[in-house]
């Protein structure tokens, strides 16, 4: 790993990219990491887009302005691509992650050609089968992990289990399908050539 | 050992409050200040503090209910922004002039209008002559630290006035970031408890407060006001020592980084100095000579510590993250330029007005500060001295 990784979340009001920042920030904190996580705070209400934002490093960190060139960008609902410069300064060895079922094509038109690597998940499909709702950030918050590399994917749901223990606390019921959410998440992010 | 965690800054307070324990806390919401009477009533709920909890309607009635507390001899506290701190206006002078060590944490926030809920230092400038120690906080480890140190300095007999903990609404406020914290036992045993010398519940010693003081006395009391504002320097240095020696975290009256061999520096306060560290850093590889001096303790103004520091610097640029509307300069630009001028220092200073109503401060700008001063020291020019940072102009 770098010795910063820098992450931008691009989402819906209501979708969880903000809560999902938060878990991430949780997880990359639990293997010894210093981090950030913070939302880029607007007229918030459901369905307008939000900005969410992760430093993780191996050292102190102490800029403290928003992200203008993310190694990596996550984009948690894909009608964002018609109206967000999502790869707006992101670095062209990092990697952008996109829940969306739209082609090869399309994606390529909407991101510009960024020359990084593209991926793709599906975290409507896997939230549905999983959890029985639409939670993209689950699935979204198991993508970037796997795709930087941040840990590996037993610490991560280990530690995933210790979260949602504590988040889920008053039900219960929703841990075994958000775990399930992330495990799916985890074997089914598809890479855009 | 300390308590590696992960906290944001309003999350940060609200674990101070806790471990202090204070007698009373009186509170009303208000962004984005909200997080921290509302943390802390959970507390309150859940029996972990033994506080009275009162959910006033107004943030005057909240500063007017901590100085009934604190005149009556209990410790009490609250938390505020912005607009809040407005309402308390009236009261936040009787808090220091009838010298009651209220501790409030002020999370900042632009003052309205037009309605603005993000970060800027307009809140703290408006109340910086109304006689409160004002400390300042980089990230929610400082704002956790000062707010540890609050009480020992508010209360000290040489003191015994109210203070608040700044910290940047949002940009610490609302970020999630590792922090270091201290056993509940040790805190206790750092903060102590609350013996005032005078108080209103003591039947032995039946006294009045807060009665008429006309033209007999009042001068008179104000001016053991600043000289308790004077004295406080010693007593705050005093209990900083004492909590390096508990935590082995050093906190002085500012922090000066890099700043011995510099020959540019930025003053600033808050999160921006976080941001500037970095960019010194990267200067520093470059090999220009860059520095930062933090101001940590607004109020009292370390006048003659600062003109010192800043004496062998060949260009200085003061950031104001508040506009004192005045066609001069901020107010911390008029602060340094002034004990610069009276302890004889000749050193070209300029101002830059920065990160109103939450317009964010990048790296880039801060680099563009340091470009302008090397500018500076390359022509001897200043030009206009008065400045803006990051503002959109109209081509």
């Amino acid at each position: 790993m770098n010795d910063l990784i820098e992450i931008r979340w691009h989402g819906r009001g209501g979708q969880g990219a903000k809560t999902a920042s938060l878990l991430l920030a949780d997880a990359a904190f639990n293997t010894g990491k210093y981090i950030q996580g913070f939302p880029e705070y607007g007229p918030e209400r459901m369905g307008a887009p939000i900005t969410a934002y992760n430093r993780i490093s191996n050292t102190p960190i102490t800029v403290h302005s928003n992200i203008y060139e993310p190694d990596y960008v996550v984009v948690v609902d894909d009608t964002l691509l018609e109206s967000v410069d999502v790869t707006a300064g992101l670095k062209d060895t990092g990697a952008i992650i996109i829940n969306t079922t739209q082609d090869k094509d399309y994606l390529k038109t909407k991101l510009k050609n960024y020359k990084g690597n593209i991926f793709t998940i599906d975290a409507r499909k896997i939230s549905i089968e999983a959890l029985g709702k639409y939670f993209p950030n689950t699935p979204m918050l198991a993508a970037i992990v796997k795709v930087s590399g941040i840990m590996t994917d037993e610490e991560f749901l280990e530690d995933m289990k210790g979260s949602f223990k504590h988040k889920f606390a008053k039900k219960p019921e929703v841990i075994e399908g958000n775990m399930k959410a992330l495990e799916l998440a985890l074997q089914n992010i598809n890479k855009i050539d | 050992m300390s308590i590696r965690e992960r906290l944001s800054g309003n999350e940060a307070v609200a674990t101070a409050m806790k471990q202090i324990n204070p007698d009373v806390v009186a509170a009303f919401p208000i962004t984005p200040s909200t997080e921290i009477p509302q943390y802390f009533s959970t507390f309150v709920s859940n029996g972990t503090v033994d506080t009275e909890f009162v959910a006033v309607e107004s943030e005057h009635s909240a500063m007017s209910a901590c100085i009934g507390a604190e005149a009556a001899g209990a410790r009490a506290m609250t938390a505020t922004s912005a607009n809040g701190l407005s309402l308390m206006w009236e009261m936040i002078y009787i808090a220091s002039s009838l010298r009651l060590p209220i501790v409030l944490s002020l999370v900042n926030r632009a003052v309205s209008g037009p309605l603005n809920i993000h970060n800027d230092h307009s809140d703290a400038m408006g109340v910086r002559d109304s006689g409160w120690i004002m400390l300042f906080s980089e990230n929610n480890q400082e704002a956790y630290d000062n707010t540890l140190m609050a009480h020992r300095i508010a209360e000290h007999k040489d003191v015994l006035l109210p203070l608040m903990v700044c910290q940047d609404g949002f940009i610490t406020s609302h970020s999630i970031e590792n922090i270091e914290l201290v056993e509940d036992d040790k805190v206790k045993e750092f903060v102590g408890t609350y013996k005032p010398e005078h108080y209103l519940l003591n039947a032995n010693e039946p006294m009045a407060v807060g009665p008429l003081d006309l033209q007999a006395y009042l001068f008179e009391h104000k001016y053991q006001q600043a000289e308790a504002m004077r004295k406080a320097k010693d007593v705050i240095l005093e209990v900083s020592k004492d909590f390096e020696k508990l935590t082995g975290r050093k906190y002085e009256l500012f922090e000066s980084y890099m700043l011995d061999d510099a020959e540019i520096a930025i003053v600033c306060m808050n999160s921006t100095a976080g941001t500037t560290k970095a960019v010194v850093n990267d200067l520093r590889k470059k090999g220009v000579k860059a520095g930062l001096l933090k101001i940590r303790v607004y109020r009292p103004f370390p006048g003659e510590e600062i003109a010192k520091a800043l004496s062998g610097l060949k260009a200085v640029a003061v950031l104001d993250k508040a506009d004192s509307l005045n066609a001069i300069g901020g107010a911390l630009f008029g602060d340094v330029t002034s004990c610069m001028y009276t302890q004889k220092q000749n050193v070209p200073i300029v101002n830059y007005i920065y990160g109103i109503g939450g317009r964010d401060t990048k790296t880039s700008d801060i680099e563009s500060v340091f470009t302008d001063l090397e500018t500076i020291v390359k022509t001897g020019n200043i030009d206009n001295p008065y400045r803006y940072l990051g503002l959109r102009k109209e081509n």
